[in-house]
Order: C-alpha cells, then sequence, then structure tokens
C-alpha cells in the first residue's frame, strides 16, 4: 500500500484515503451541450502510465486531494490542492 | 583430471565402512555420536508421526528428527501418490509436507524442515489411505499415462452429467491435508514498524550490513527466518578472518545488541509492497505446544523501511533424472545441513550426483564422518579445488555421467549412472542419493518489488539488476557466494546511507564452487523426470505443453501446474524454463520467468486476520439507546455496521406477530422506533440554500426557515442516488438526512462537490450521525403524548406538517421534525446523543397511557411499504425519479442541479421503464417473495420477457393480508391486471394483482390532522 503525500498532514498511509475518480477531466458550464456533459460523465482515458486522480483523506483532514499516480508502477508523482495544477507541482 | 578406474567398488580400502552410532540412544541410528550445531543433546523431547512415537533433540526441526530416526518415508506426492521423502532443509522443501497439530490448531501443509521440534509435537502424513506404506491412491501412479497435464480438460466429457460424480472422486484422490474445522483458539496480532534501513536475512551479508548501517547510526530492523541469526554459518564450516564461523557470529550478534538493531527471528519477509512495505509474518509461538499466556500465535509485520537490504540468500537446485523423487534423493547442500546443524547423517552409501563444484563440500564432509561416496559429475571436464580435494581423499569419482535409473521404491536403495558419451552402465548400491545442480539467487522479493532480472549463463541463473534507490540485493541474493564477498557486499550496503544506486549490474565472477555445468537435465532412461515434485508435473507434462500450443512460459505454467503449489516452484521454475527455452529453441532470457507474487512461503489466514475475528470482524454502531433495547426483550439485526432493533418479541410471538402487533397499534394508537442511525449533516453558510439546491433536483431556495422539505438526490448520470429530509434550521443553516445505508457516501459527496467542483460556495458541512440521538413517534395519539413533554405549542395551525423547531423535549434541549414515514400523524424528536436515553425514557413513560409500543425496523418497513414510500430496495442504482413515482419533484428548469444534463437521455424516456407499483397476491394471503421476476404467463415458452421485478414486501397490518412495492414496465396502466411473480430457485409462481403502491391513506389525509 503506497505512501500518499496529504498537503495539509504529510506523509500518511495510503488505507487513509479513499479513491475518487479521474481528475483529468473539466466539469462542463452549466448550459455546455448535451455531447459534452455526455463525455464528462461516461467517458475516460485509460493511460498506462501517470493518471491524475481525486483522493479523499477520510481518516484525516477528510479534504479532497488531488494525486498524480502511474498506474503501472503505483508511484505516486506529484500531489495537490484540487486547484493546484500537478505539473508545476511535479517539476 | 579424470576420474577413478571404472571398476573401483565402494568398498575400496581408503574407504572405510560407517560404523559410529549416537550411544547415548540407540532408536536414532542416524544421529551422530557428537555433533550439531543447533542441538541441545541435554533436552530430549518427544513427538509423533502417523500415531508412532520418536524423539529428538532442542533445536532439531521435525524433519531433521525423523531423518535422526532413518525415517525414509513421509508423504506422498499430490496425483500419482508416490512416496516421498525429505528432500532439503529449508523452505524450499516440495515434498515433506504434514499436517501438524490436532483440532482447532491443525495446521495442513506444514514442511517438517521448517517445523520447530517441540515436546509433544503430533504430526500426520497427508493425501494417502489408508496409510503411508500402503496408500490405495498410488493407482494413480499406474494410471499416470492419463493423468498428464491438463488431464481435466480432456476426460470425464461424456455424460456431462457424471462429472459431479467425477469431481467428488477427484476432491478425495488429490489434495493435501485439510484444514480445521474447530475454531482456532489462539490470538494474533498485527504491528507496525518504521525504520531507516530494513534488513531481510540474517546469514552472514545481512548481519554485516545489519552492523554497518549501525555503526552508521542509522535505526536498522533485521528479520531472518530462521530461529537464531547466521543462516548457513550454522550448516557448514566456515572461517572469517581465520576464526571459526560461530565466533564471528557471536561477537557480530553482541554488536548489534548493543547498537539497539531490532532482530526479528523466526519471521519471514513474504512480500514486498509499494513504498517500500514489507509484510512479514513473525511465528511468535509456533515452536511451543501452547502459546505463552498473553502472547499471540503469530505476528503480522507491515514495516516501512527507507531502505531495504536483501540478504535473502540462495536455493540449490536439483538435478532431473528418472525417478529422481524417490525417497532418499536430497539435495546435496541439504545433506550437509543436517550434518553440521543437527548432527545427522542422511545416508550411509551415498551417491553425489553434481554439475558443479560446490557440491564436492557434502562429499568433504560425508568423508570426514566415516561415509561411503561415490561422486558422479554430469561435466566432462572439471578442474577445481574441491573436486580436487575430494579425489586426493579416494572417492571415485565418475565424470560425463549422469543417472540412469534410481532403483527403491519406497527408499532408494541403489542407482545405475550412465556415461554420457559411451553410454555405458554401471550400478551402485547406495541409500542416499544427493544432488545438486548449483545455487540460484533467491531474488523473490527484488521481482515483487518490481526489480528486473538478469540472466547469468556462469550460473545458470537469474540474478537481480541493477539496484534501486529502495533496495539492494547482496551476497548470495545477488549471484555473490563466496563467504568474504557476502561480508564485503553487506559492508558496503550497510554504509551506503544515500542509497546511492549502481549504473550497471555486477555480475557474479566464477569464483571457487560456482563452475557450473551447462544444463540440469536428464539424460533419458525409463521412469517419470519429476521437475515440480510437489504438483507431480515431469518433463513430459511441459513437452506436452508445448507440443499442445502452450508456448509462453506463463501458459506452461497453467496447464501444467508447474510452481503453483505451496513451495511455488522454487526447485522447479529454473528447470522447467530452460527445458521451455530449449524447446523453443531460443535463449533462456527471451522465455523469461513467470511473474513473482507475494506470498514468498504460505501466510495462515490467522495472521492477516490478526484481531480482527469475531466479534471484532467490523466495527459495531450501536445508538445511544442501545441499552435500553437489550434490557426490553429486543431481536437484534444489522443494518450496515449498525445494530438495530429489528422487533420486539412479546411472549410467544414470533417476528411476524411481533410486528403485526406493533404496526397495528402504531396505525390506531402511537409508537416509538429509534431512528438514531439515519445519515444526518448540518450544512452552514451564506451559500447553503444554493448548495442545496445544486445537490437536490428539487427546489430549495425558497424553502421557509423552520419548515422540512423532501429532498432526492441524483447521480451525474440522472439515476437517483438518495433521499431524505432537509429542514432550514435558519436562513444559512440547513439539517439534511439522508438514508442509514448512503450516510458516509453522501458525506463524501457534499464534501467533493464543495471542494473540488464548486469551491466558491461559502458552505460548511459537518457530520452529525452521531451527534444526535434521533426518535419517531407516530399514530393517532402522537401529538398527545408529545404535548406532555414539549415546551411549545405543537397544535396542527402552530406546528404544521412538515414544521421544524427548536425546543425542549422532557427538559432537554432538542429538535422536533413533523415528519412522517409511516404516513400517520408522526413526529421525530432529536437530542443531543448522550440525552438519548433520557429522552427515550420520558417518551415511554408518557406514553403508557396511551398504551404505546415500541417498535423497530420490521415495522419500519412495513408501514412505509403500505405507503408507498421509496427506500433502499428501489433506490437500487438503476431507478430515476420518473421511474419511482417522483416525477414531479424534478425541477428542470433550475440551472444547476446534479444529473441534469444526463437526466435528457433518450433512454430515461423510454415509456416501457419498469415503474412504481403495489401488489397483492391473488389468493389474498400468500406472501410474495421479494427479489420474484414479474411475467405475464408462466406458459409461455423460455426465455420469457421479464416485465419487472418485486423489491419490498411486508405483511400488511392495516391490509391483513401481504404485500408489496415492484417495478413493473408499463407501470400503473397495468393497475388490476393479474401477473405472475416468479422465484425459479424455489420453484414459486403466485399471481399477484397491480395495485397502486400506496395501499393506505393514498390522499396521505393522516398526516395532516
Amino acid at each position: 500500500m503506497f505512501v500518499i503525500h496529504c498537503p495539509w498532514c504529510g506523509d500518511c498511509d495510503g488505507t487513509e484515503f479513499s479513491y475518487g475518480g479521474d481528475a483529468s477531466r473539466q466539469r462542463p458550464a452549466p448550459d455546455a451541450d448535451f455531447d459534452t456533459w455526455y463525455d464528462f460523465v461516461y467517458l475516460r482515458d485509460n493511460p498506462r502510465g501517470p493518471h491524475d486522480e481525486y483522493w479523499q483523506h477520510v481518516s484525516g483532514c477528510r479534504q479532497w486531494l488531488k494525486v498524480r499516480r502511474d498506474v503501472l508502477t503505483h508511484r505516486i508523482l506529484a500531489t495537490g490542492t484540487p486547484a493546484d495544477n500537478l505539473d508545476e507541482v511535479a517539476s | 583430471m579424470s576420474d577413478t578406474p571404472a571398476n573401483q567398488t565402494l568398498a575400496g580400502p581408503q574407504v572405510q565402512r560407517y560404523q559410529e552410532r549416537d550411544r547415548t540412544d540407540a532408536s536414532q541410528p542416524r544421529r551422530l555420536a557428537e555433533g550439531g550445531l543447533v542441538v541441545d543433546r541435554g533436552r530430549r523431547l518427544s513427538f509423533r508421526l502417523d500415531g508412532r512415537s520418536y524423539t529428538g533433540y532442542a533445536g532439531d526441526t521435525l524433519a531433521s528428527a525423523l531423518l535422526a530416526h532413518g525415517v525414509k518415508l513421509v508423504a506422498r506426492s499430490f496425483k500419482y501418490h508416490r512416496p516421498r521423502g525429505i528432500y532439503s532443509a529449508g523452505v524450499e522443501e516440495p515434498n515433506a509436507l504434514v499436517e501438524l497439530r490436532t483440532g482447532g490448531r491443525r495446521e495442513p501443509n506444514t514442511r517438517a524442515t521448517m517445523a520447530e521440534l517441540y515436546d509433544g509435537l503430533e504430526a500426520h502424513s497427508q493425501n494417502r489411505w489408508p496409510s503411508l506404506g500402503f496408500d490405495v491412491g498410488e493407482i494413480n501412479n499406474l494410471l499416470s499415462p492419463f493423468f498428464g497435464a491438463g488431464f481435466y480438460y480432456k476426460t470425464f466429457m461424456w455424460p456431462a452429467s457424471f462429472w459431479e460424480k467425477y469431481e467428488v472422486l477427484i476432491r478425495r484422490a488429490a489434495g493435501m491435508g485439510s484444514a480445521a474445522r474447530e475454531r482456532d483458539p489462539d490470538r494474533y496480532e498485527h504491528r507496525n514498524a518504521h525504520c531507516e534501513v530494513l534488513v531481510v536475512g540474517g546469514g552472514p551479508a545481512g548481519l554485516a550490513a545489519a552492523r554497518a548501517a549501525a555503526r552508521s547510526g542509522q535505526r536498522v530492523l533485521l528479520v531472518d527466518e530462521n530461529p537464531r541469526l547466521g543462516g548457513w554459518l550454522w550448516r557448514e564450516s566456515h572461517t572469517v578472518d581465520g576464526r571459526p564461523g560461530a565466533e564471528w557470529l557471536a561477537e557480530t550478534q553482541r554488536e548489534l545488541a548493543s547498537a539497539g538493531v531490532q532482530i526479528l527471528t523466526r519471521t519471514t519477509a513474504f512480500g514486498y509492497y509499494d513504498d517500500n512495505l514489507m509484510g512479514c509474518v513473525e511465528r511468535a509461538q509456533d515452536h511451543v505446544a501452547v502459546p505463552g499466556a498473553h502472547l499471540p500465535r503469530q505476528r503480522l509485520w507491515k514495516i516501512r523501511a527507507r531502505r531495504v537490504i536483501l540478504a535473502t540468500g540462495s536455493i540449490e537446485q536439483p538435478l532431473v533424472f528418472p525417478d529422481n523423487d524417490r525417497p532418499g534423493v536430497m539435495l546435496a547442500g541439504a545433506v550437509r545441513s543436517y550434518l553440521h546443524a543437527y548432527g545427522v547423517l542422511a545416508g550411509r552409501r551415498v551417491v553425489l550426483v553434481t554439475n558443479n563444484d560446490d557440491a564436492y563440500r557434502t562429499a568433504l564432509d560425508l568423508v570426514a564422518v566415516k561415509a561411503e561416496v561415490v561422486v558422479v559429475d554430469n561435466r566432462a571436464r572439471f578442474d577445481g579445488e574441491l573436486p580436487r580435494q575430494v579425489q586426493s581423499l579416494g572417492v571415485p569419482i565418475l565424470s560425463g555421467a549422469g543417472v540412469h535409473r534410481v532403483r527403491g521404491r519406497l527408499g532408494v536403495q541403489g542407482v545405475e549412472i550412465q556415461r554420457l558419451e559411451s553410454g555405458q552402465r554401471q550400478r551402485f548400491e547406495c541409500d542416499l542419493v544427493a544432488v545438486s545442480g548449483g545455487w540460484v539467487p533467491t531474488l523473490h522479493l527484488h521481482s515483487q518489488a518490481g526489480g528486473k532480472n538478469v540472466y547469468c549463463p556462469q550460473i545458470a541463473a537469474f540474478v537481480p539488476g541493477a539496484a534501486r534507490r529502495e533496495h539492494v540485493s547482496i551476497g548470495a541474493a545477488a549471484g555473490r557466494f563466496g563467504l568474504e564477498d557476502c561480508i564485503r557486499d553487506g559492508e558496503q550496503a550497510g554504509r551506503n546511507v544515500t542509497g546511492q544506486t549502481e549504473e550497471s549490474v555486477s555480475l557474479p565472477a566464477p569464483g571457487a564452487g560456482v563452475a557450473m555445468g551447462e544444463s540440469r537435465e536428464a539424460i533419458g532412461g525409463p521412469g517419470k523426470c519429476f521437475l515440480d515434485l510437489q504438483h507431480d508435473v515431469t518433463l513430459s507434462d511441459v513437452d506436452l505443453a508445448h507440443r499442445e500450443g502452450f508456448r509462453s512460459v506463463e501458459h506452461v505454467k497453467r496447464y501444467t501446474t508447474l510452481g503453483m503449489a505451496t513451495d511455488q516452484g522454487k526447485t522447479s521454475n529454473l528447470s522447467a524454463l530452460s527445458r521451455l527455452a530449449g524447446l523453443r529453441k531460443q535463449p533462456i532470457p527471451e522465455v523469461g520467468t513467470t511473474t513473482f507474487r507475494p506470498p514468498y512461503t504460505p501466510v495462515t489466514l490467522g495472521a492477516i486476520a490478526g484481531g480482527e475475528v469475531g466479534r471484532h470482524l467490523k466495527p459495531l454502531r450501536r445508538t445511544p439507546m442501545d441499552d435500553w433495547h437489550a434490557e426490553h426483550g429486543v431481536r437484534w439485526i444489522d443494518a450496515g455496521l449498525w445494530r438495530r432493533p429489528h422487533y420486539y418479541p412479546q411472549a410467544g410471538e414470533d417476528v411476524d406477530a411481533a410486528a403485526l402487533r406493533e404496526g397495528r397499534a402504531t396505525r390506531h394508537g402511537v409508537g416509538l422506533c429509534d431512528v438514531s442511525p439515519l445519515g444526518k449533516i448540518d450544512i452552514q453558510g451564506p451559500d447553503a440554500a444554493e448548495f442545496l439546491n445544486r445537490v437536490y433536483c428539487n427546489a430549495w431556495k425558497k424553502l421557509p426557515v423552520g419548515k422540512a422539505r423532501y429532498g432526492l438526490m441524483l447521480r451525474e448520470d440522472g439515476i437517483v442516488l438518495d433521499d431524505g429530509t432537509t429542514s432550514r434550521l435558519a436562513e444559512n443553516h440547513f439539517h439534511m438526512t439522508t438514508t442509514t445505508a448512503n450516510a458516509v457516501k453522501v458525506m463524501g459527496l457534499l464534501e467533493y462537490y464543495l471542494q473540488v467542483e464548486w469551491p466558491g460556495l461559502r458552505v460548511q458541512v459537518t457530520s452529525v450521525t452521531e451527534q444526535w440521538a434521533g426518535m419517531s413517534i407516530a399514530g393517532p395519539q402522537s401529538r398527545r403524548v408529545l404535548e406532555k413533554l414539549v415546551d411549545r405549542d405543537i397544535g396542527n395551525e402552530a406546528f404544521p406538517f412538515m414544521a421544524v423547531a427548536e425546543c425542549r423535549i422532557a427538559g432537554i434541549p432538542g429538535r422536533l421534525f413533523r415528519i412522517s414515514f409511516s404516513g400517520e400523524l408522526a413526529y421525530e424528536v432529536n437530542v443531543p446523543a448522550d440525552y438519548g436515553q433520557a429522552a427515550w425514557e420520558a417518551l415511554v413513560a408518557a406514553g403508557q397511557e396511551f398504551d404505546m409500543v415500541v417498535y423497530g425496523i420490521e415495522t419500519l418497513g412495513a408501514l412505509r411499504v403500505e405507503k408507498g414510500h421509496v427506500a433502499g430496495p428501489e433506490l437500487d442504482g438503476r431507478t430515476t425519479a420518473d421511474d419511482l413515482g417522483l416525477g414531479k419533484l424534478v425541477k428542470r428548469n433550475k440551472p444547476v442541479f446534479i444529473g441534469k444534463a444526463m437526466l435528457e437521455r433518450e433512454v430515461l424516456a423510454d415509456p416501457a421503464r419498469p415503474r412504481l407499483v403495489g401488489l397483492k397476491p391473488a389468493d389474498g394471503r400468500s406472501w410474495i417473495r421479494a427479489g420474484s421476476q414479474l411475467i405475464a404467463d408462466p406458459a409461455a415458452p423460455l426465455p420469457m420477457k421479464m416485465l419487472g421485478h418485486v423489491t419490498s414486501i411486508a405483511y400488511s397490518p392495516e391490509l391483513g393480508h401481504p404485500i408489496a412495492l415492484a417495478l413493473l414496465s408499463g407501470g400503473l396502466e397495468r393497475e388490476g391486471e393479474t401477473l405472475y411473480a416468479a422465484f425459479p430457485l424455489k420453484g414459486e409462481m403466485l399471481a399477484v394483482t397491480v395495485t397502486s403502491p400506496h395501499f393506505v391513506d393514498p390522499d396521505g389525509s393522516r398526516m395532516y390532522v
């Protein structure tokens, strides 16, 4: 079980967190067309490598965070708040 | 170097017959008079195998003690039931599996080579009937042509129905041991640990590493799977810097202790997980009959290390030749281990078969205790120091030769050797065949951590690839087998604080004892050539798999089951993939290895479960009134993690009778129910109303202060997620309820939307499920009960339907909600949880004059089904608001709410979608089964069209017969039709009539009185 660096609590065991899905999609504007919303709700990329995703620190601060995880190696490349740009965090 | 003349016999003048015995105990014919570095001859132990008594010493394993008694036969093989003996002296043991202990502590498939002997140990052999010596199952060996790899894909095909009969016989005929049926009386623990350096393996390499790391001031943890540190220092005679190995060991251990290195012996690192997490199991009390007071039997350690040093050593490989599985065929390294560590001589007349120099150490050790030895070397030419020494002692050495056959079914009696070039054969009598195919690094943990492996042709084995930041392999585990190399590796790795990696792999140089022949394989001859002893997989099975098109090593593994037994192919994987490489005419690195997965050796379920068994399997959530329920005859039911009242039976009542009484009393009088588990969320902030408007599909902004409203929450795809009643306590303060089952999920979702999607909203949410005790008072008399306790006017005008107010109940500050799940005049009371019992008791006392009943969730469910209120079974993740008859709640003109966009999906507008209806039995009395399929005509041909299914059932207190809610295509357009509720699993077909789901008080007038 990997270690996740929570931006508020520091390094914590992965079992303290709950997975929250893909973080690479952008919520459409409320009046966007049906197809844009359809893609947002149903379509996901399936990268064989780094994946941006949400986790919630349920056994800790209960904050949602963004995590860049390599789904092949489980290596966590970067973590940040939901508002962070992980490209900047990772570099 | 030339071999000795072919006519040299074993009774040559320079080799004397073995005569010495252990004079202290005539019953241990193979125990030497002295020697045995780990046994304490002063402490005798008695044990039993298959009911027969033996003696051994403290420090023995079950295997060493049995060998000391000359016991050859200890097991029957998995498929062919061939007689088997002890093969090795370590975890790689494929043969000597026994059942240890009895009763609730019984453990099948325990390796006798690792089982520490204690007084009174009880062991039983496995997989044989009626006895080890005479096993009926051995007939499988005669039928073996039918039992090759994958036989079960090709046999027992016809007739198909007979398979169930065959299966019973097959299950009995194969298999290894049986698990205990009684409860395990022992405790198991989980422990967590952190360290800077974790050293896996306490042999010379690991000890040197731990010492060097400790000297550089790091926090070190050292684990070893044996009862004592030292590794092979106990199994061979070694000198370190001119001193005996034992001295170096003792000195190193003293230094480690004084440096505060944490040492765990009897501890196997079985799994290497992400971010340097090592799973280990400590066999804390496996070596005694009963665990000491307050001690766990085993501990599971989860160790998080900054750096891991793998000093896991190596495992000797066998050679493959016909009948290489006979009892009395053993690994050469094991033979000398038993000599040095336990003072046990596994055989007096030994044929040593080898393809490398290292095995000659065993020959030297055997000669030193006056055993007769003949060496058979696969190699035509060799020129090392060790073979020279052996030859100088007059031991016959046959070069360029292999084993043609092994005689002796229940125990080796002799071998027939064949010259590889000339084909000439020669017989030798012997009672032990010691084989050696060289050593391979134990790189399982390295591989589990994603480390790559590199094939090293010099040792015909894979070695770990380049070291990584997090872990490094040293010593024999890296293919550097010499003692000096091991110690040097350890010192270097231990000092290396920053974990710098080397760019290239440093492959082992062929040092003393490593010079290897090319192949480990047989030369042919009648008889099975075994690769995987534990699963009875032979060379011909691998050939068969390849012929049938299974080319990939992963396919060959699964088709033949090679490497899939409890030893995970530790002595067979390499030979098999070597054979496969030959068949594929490819080099071994291209064939590759199968994936390494934890556990390295078997781990008990007890260790994995730890303390979370029995009552502690899941946390128990109790309501604030739990004690009161227990004292008043409640029957409990699990609702998720909650323990909730199911019903309160009076004398002689079953659940149905109790629920009928409770329900009738509530509808005609008044009833009280504990609803504390309901999810409750406090929502505050200037944007709270806007937030609710987005989270629910109905309208919230204009909800007046002091009013409650039913809320329906959708998923992003438009399907209903949850419902609840949310109240406005103040302009910017709301109290939300959810279903019990979804409380946690909804809370996480609210936090998600506020933190991720709409961070601009100024809203705070807090889970208050456990902070409030909740109780529901329902029935025509409910107001009269509450009026006695509440400090405000709750008349119909002052406190109308859906009103909410803060007030005092029996003097306790709390909240009163006039909401109704039952459809009667009803209220919910919330008081702080610590006052829950007091408020409850006050209500019970106040209700006595009105014959108030207390009811559980059986009745709670019956009342809501009568009213057609949807709950969990209807909110099954497939239904929309329209499906549930709640379409009017969806305010599509709201600009933003969850699920708005996907509600427009065409499929959700399909008029044939199942919709909520009620059902009653056509005969007026039969129970309808929940989950039944609804069909139109039982006589129609299969497959029939399913029109819907039954979601919730109840016995209606009001109507006096069973009722149900269902989702039915056509919905209420079918009102009055007769359909059939089919439950084929139980052969049921019941005629039902479609009705409105609102069985009782359909216009809801009772709630407004």
